[in-house]
């Protein structure tokens, strides 16, 4: 069975590859030939992912090759089938939305390119996940940073574009080059790639190298996941993208990071930390969490917006890895289950919202050509499918009750507070330190989704964009509404997700907690036991509809049958006009100057008076903006540097051909003295 | 199921009447006579009662917001115990389920806040966003010292332990450090003096009454007993969690009779206590909020290392 699917799922991508640039000059035939085959190859890849993750054994299978040390080398374990899953579950949808949302290229960007690249993007990542040798684990790493680099500047025409796909590409390059640091580390120990040598050496690692390879991993691996301080590149990489690969990479892409991380930490390190390590995770996830919703905040532009909340969201999963790998550290590996699965519950769930809500901002967008919040308004009436279903995916990152979001939040929660049972008294105060940092940045998130969802689609449009916006065409639509369900699904029904993700964490921690996290025949999730704590959000569901059923029955005892009145806003006697709305900068204002110290705001009014009186003025200029602290005090420094040091070496480079020859010659000399 | 239908009538009951309670105090306070404290019974009636006028502006959301901010609040106030120490329903949520309960409610608040359009409106959405965001950590970590010193993080089995004084540490520091934490929390979550004056219809002042100007007829009923509900379930969480005695330890008529009295005795206590201290100090400028919260977060933060360090 998982076979078949495997075959099945590279088939359909090939042909996604190679077909759609074969029928030049027809872009619908080729968006629907590209987004068809990625969407058969979605559902086989759900099929294996489940497959995978009921399995007893874990799938081997390799092709031979020529080439020393590398070996086309797969395996599927219930680590890699889970995030298969995650990737085709959203590929699914995304591919379906995609038929509707490319009608906006066609006759602007070559649409079978465009599709031939999404489909090798998709593989690619797939291929990354289920890789068992890390030569050609870097080989498809690369290739998905590659492909995303070229999806990414897609709008290539527009020079901030441009800038974002470079920045893109260099950053993503020294991740890769700690990632190979990583893989370096263990090759010279086992003298193998293959992650089967890396997972059972015959020694095992030195506790400095091990110390090496945690951090290599962690840069390396960060700057994909985008964590705090490696995030800078991708706030302005994955909104430039297409709104469809826009998802993608801020949904699934930065997941294959969060895999490898798990993968080289828990499977080749052996999940033998000193409890540093779970903490400097811990304290990552939770600067990535504060920051990146704090960022978030402060953007108008919604594309930008969602790709900060991907750095908070990646921030929740990391506390929960974190505390998993603390929990490990000092013997608890029930809590370190917990926490582990708290992470990937997270995981999953963020894929979902967050490739939903940027299909809701890519329909924003195509509906309304522009991304700029400011210029939206009063859009629910004129969109309602694409506002509902944004609502679900805001109602699920600012983890409300009962959706997803609200279960692996609560989770996260859970497996902080069980921080009691650790011996040493730093870590029992920080884990609560964090969760109250997650409970500032859940919060902060709820303000920023109100935000985006009140000024969107809320009270009277801004601008002519959104007057004359409609409701967008069927599949994008229905891919929108595939994600919201599953939302919905994964925030009611945590008894059948739990099982699965118990058997991905089962074999890190080295046991199954399934049957202690659910409680009651599967209605409800008990980190420990009932006693401890319980929730249950098919009871809090139930609770909501009846009690605001009766909300609906009191209102027609008391008042009788409805009648009411239609009639214009109050505003104070002259007619309401969108320019007394809050503007989305109004409405972040509070939050600006209470946390003046981190985004060190600069305010600037200039004014030009009229000649003749200096109380009437000609032009008012008003300029703001917020300091990028880090890429004003740490990359700033650092390319500042490299363009001295080049500068200075410019002096070797006269443009003589044969000061070059010389050069070479010279090199040769040396190389043959050392030789010797 | 009784029980449950019970609690909910109770919260439906008392709500009104501890609202009319701190205006009477406020009043007396002030050398008034001031309306019965049973008025707001009577100016619920009359609200629901009277045509609605809805913006032209709004949308769905502004019509769906008091229903949901309704069966929000009511479905965290069914999770605290009031009368009886265990609840049948405690497994649906705990303490942090709370919270986020009432998160829904303040979201769809925020919401409806904007839908209508006009400045005041966004303002009051704006200010309750930042108030909330401040007191979400300060109740997190208040709640994490309660949690530890009953071994549990769900209401029925903290309020059940402290009540009969079984498996829990007796240690007043962290307790009270909390305790001093969460009433921070729930004037500020309440909108209440010193962070927002329930009384007041000044525009640059105002947060909650900001947020629901543009509500009239059984809207604005529906919100104005949710909210009374909200005051409502924090008091009873302070009145019960810190001090549940008297609370029915077990379901037998004769003690859930007790419980009542005694309930309704701790949450007037409570509101006439806010009634006072609403009569003692004035409102607190928006900006120096975050100082009062930032003390509620210390002072909680301080109960935690209390209870490590008293524990050794």
């Amino acid at each position: 069975m998982m076979t078949l699917a495997l075959l099945g799922l590279l088939a359909c991508y090939t042909a996604g590859i190679l077909l759609p640039p074969c029928l030049p000059g027809r872009p619908k035939a080729q968006n629907i030939l590209a987004n068809g085959s990625a969407i058969a190859a979605s559902l086989f890849g759900i099929l294996l992912g489940v497959t995978g993750l009921l399995a007893s054994a874990p799938l081997n299978a390799s092709l031979p090759s020529t080439l020393p040390l590398l070996a086309f080398a797969i395996r599927i374990d219930p680590l890699a089938a889970f995030f298969v899953l995650t990737i085709s579950l959203a590929g699914l949808a995304v591919s379906v939305y995609a038929l509707g949302y490319l009608a906006e290229f066609y006759g602007r960007s070559p649409i079978g390119l465009m599709g031939s690249l999404y489909n090798g993007f998709l593989l690619s990542m797939t291929l990354v996940i289920i890789a068992d040798n890390g030569f050609f684990f870097l080989i498809v790493w690369e290739l998905m940073s590659l492909v995303s680099y070229v999806l990414v500047v897609t709008e290539h025409e527009n020079a901030d574009v441009r800038y974002a796909g470079l920045f893109y590409l260099i950053m993503t390059h020294v991740g890769t080059a700690f990632i190979i640091l990583t893989f370096l580390i263990f090759f010279q120990q086992t003298g193998s790639f293959s992650f089967e040598a890396f997972r059972h050496p015959e020694q095992p690692l030195a506790e400095g190298l091990r110390t090496l390879a945690f951090l290599a991993a962690l840069i390396g691996f960060g700057v994909k996941a985008g964590i705090v301080p490696l995030h800078v590149w991708l706030p302005y990489a994955h909104p430039a993208a297409p709104s469809h690969v826009s998802a993608l990479m801020s949904g699934v892409m930065i997941k294959t990071a969060i895999y490898a991380l798990l993968r080289v930490y828990f499977d080749f390190l052996g999940g033998q930390f000193p409890w540093w390590w779970g903490f400097t995770i811990l304290a990552v996830g939770a600067a990535s969490a504060l920051l990146g919703v704090m960022y978030a905040l402060m953007e108008h532009d919604l594309k930008s917006l969602l790709a900060f909340h991907s750095v908070e969201n990646i921030g929740i999963i990391l506390l929960g890895i974190g505390a998993g790998m603390i929990f490990q550290t000092y013997g608890l590996p029930e809590l370190a289950a917990l926490g582990l699965l708290a992470g990937l519950y997270h995981t999953i769930n963020h894929a979902l919202f967050k490739a939903l809500l940027f299909l809701g901002a890519g329909s924003l967008l195509y509906a309304t050509h522009t991304r700029n919040m400011e210029e939206y308004g009063g859009l629910l009436r004129r969109m309602p499918w694409t506002g509902f279903c944004f609502l679900i995916g805001a109602v699920s990152i600012a983890a409300l009750p009962p959706t997803n979001g609200f279960v692996s939040e609560w989770l996260v929660f859970q497996s902080l507070f069980l921080s009691f049972h650790l011996p040493a008294v730093f870590l029992k105060l920080m884990l609560p330190i964090a969760a109250a940092i997650l409970a500032l940045t859940s919060a902060l998130a709820l303000a920023c989704f109100a935000k985006a969802f009140g000024l969107s689609f809320l009270a009277l449009p801004r601008s002519a964009h959104a007057r004359h916006a409609e409701e967008v065409p069927v599949a994008m639509r229905l891919g929108m509404g595939g994600l919201a369900a599953a939302c919905a699904f994964l925030g009611l029904a945590p008894m059948v997700v739990v099982p699965l993700l118990d058997r991905v964490t089962g074999p890190l921690a080295g046991v199954s907690i399934e049957g202690r996290v659910l409680a009651l025949d599967g209605w409800a999730v008990a980190p420990t036991n009932v006693e401890f704590s319980s929730i249950s959000t098919p009871a809090i569901a139930v609770m909501l509809i009846a009690l605001a059923g009766l909300g609906l029955l009191l209102a027609w005892i008391f008042g009788g049958r409805l009648k009411r009145r239609a009639y214009k806003t109050w505003g104070c006697g002259i007619t309401l006009t969108p320019r007394m709305e809050y503007t989305a900068t109004g409405f972040v204002q509070p939050i600006k100057r209470v946390f003046s110290t981190l985004y060190r705001p600069t305010v600037k009014l200039e004014t030009e008076f009229l000649d003749e009186s200096q109380y009437f003025a000609k032009r008012r200029r008003f300029e703001f903006h917020i300091e990028p602290v880090f890429q004003k005090y740490l990359y700033d420094p650092v390319v500042l540097f490299f363009s001295a040091a080049a500068g200075r070496l410019r002096i070797i480079q006269t443009g003589n051909l044969n000061l070059y020859l010389a050069y070479i010659f010279v090199t040769l000399i040396l190389l043959l003295l050392t030789a010797v | 199921m009784t029980l449950v239908l019970l609690q909910t009538l109770i919260l439906l009951a008392v709500a009104p009447f501890i609202v009319g309670l701190i205006r009477k105090v406020k009043a007396r306070l002030q050398c008034r006579r001031g309306a019965s404290p049973f008025q707001p019974y009577a100016d619920l009636a009359k609200l629901f009662r009277k045509e609605p006028v809805v913006s032209t502006a709004t949308s769905w959301i502004f019509t769906a917001t008091p229903y949901i901010l309704f069966a929000s609040t009511l479905a965290a106030g069914l999770l605290v115990p009031i009368f009886a120490s265990q609840m049948p329903l405690s497994f649906a949520g705990n303490i942090i389920a709370l919270v986020y309960l009432l998160a829904l409610g303040t979201f769809f608040l925020i919401l409806a806040g904007l839908d209508a359009g006009s400045a005041f409106g966004g303002m009051g959405s704006s200010r309750e966003a930042i108030v909330a965001s401040l007191t979400e950590p300060a109740m997190i970590v208040s709640i994490f010292a309660i949690a530890l010193t009953a071994g549990s993080t769900n209401l029925s089995t903290i309020v059940h332990k402290t009540a009969l004084l079984e498996g829990i540490v007796t240690d007043p520091a962290p307790h009270l450090m909390a305790l001093a934490a969460l009433f921070i929390v729930t004037l500020a979550e309440t909108g209440r003096v010193p962070v927002d004056n329930p009384a007041t219809h000044l525009e640059l002042t105002m947060i909650h009454e900001a947020m629901v100007l543009e509500y009239s007829g059984r809207y604005l009923a529906l919100l104005e007993w949710a909210a009374g509900i909200k005051l409502l379930v924090l008091l009873t969480l302070i009145a019960n969690v810190f001090a549940p005695w008297g609370i029915a330890t077990s379901p037998t008529p004769a003690a859930i009779g007790i419980g009542l009295a005694v309930y309704l005795v701790k949450v007037s206590g409570l509101a006439v206590l806010i009634g006072v201290i609403e009569s003692m100090f004035a409102k607190l400028r928006l900006f120096r909020v975050p100082e009062l919260l930032g003390v509620a977060f210390i002072l909680a933060l301080l109960g935690l290392v209390f209870f490590y360090t008293l524990r050794g």
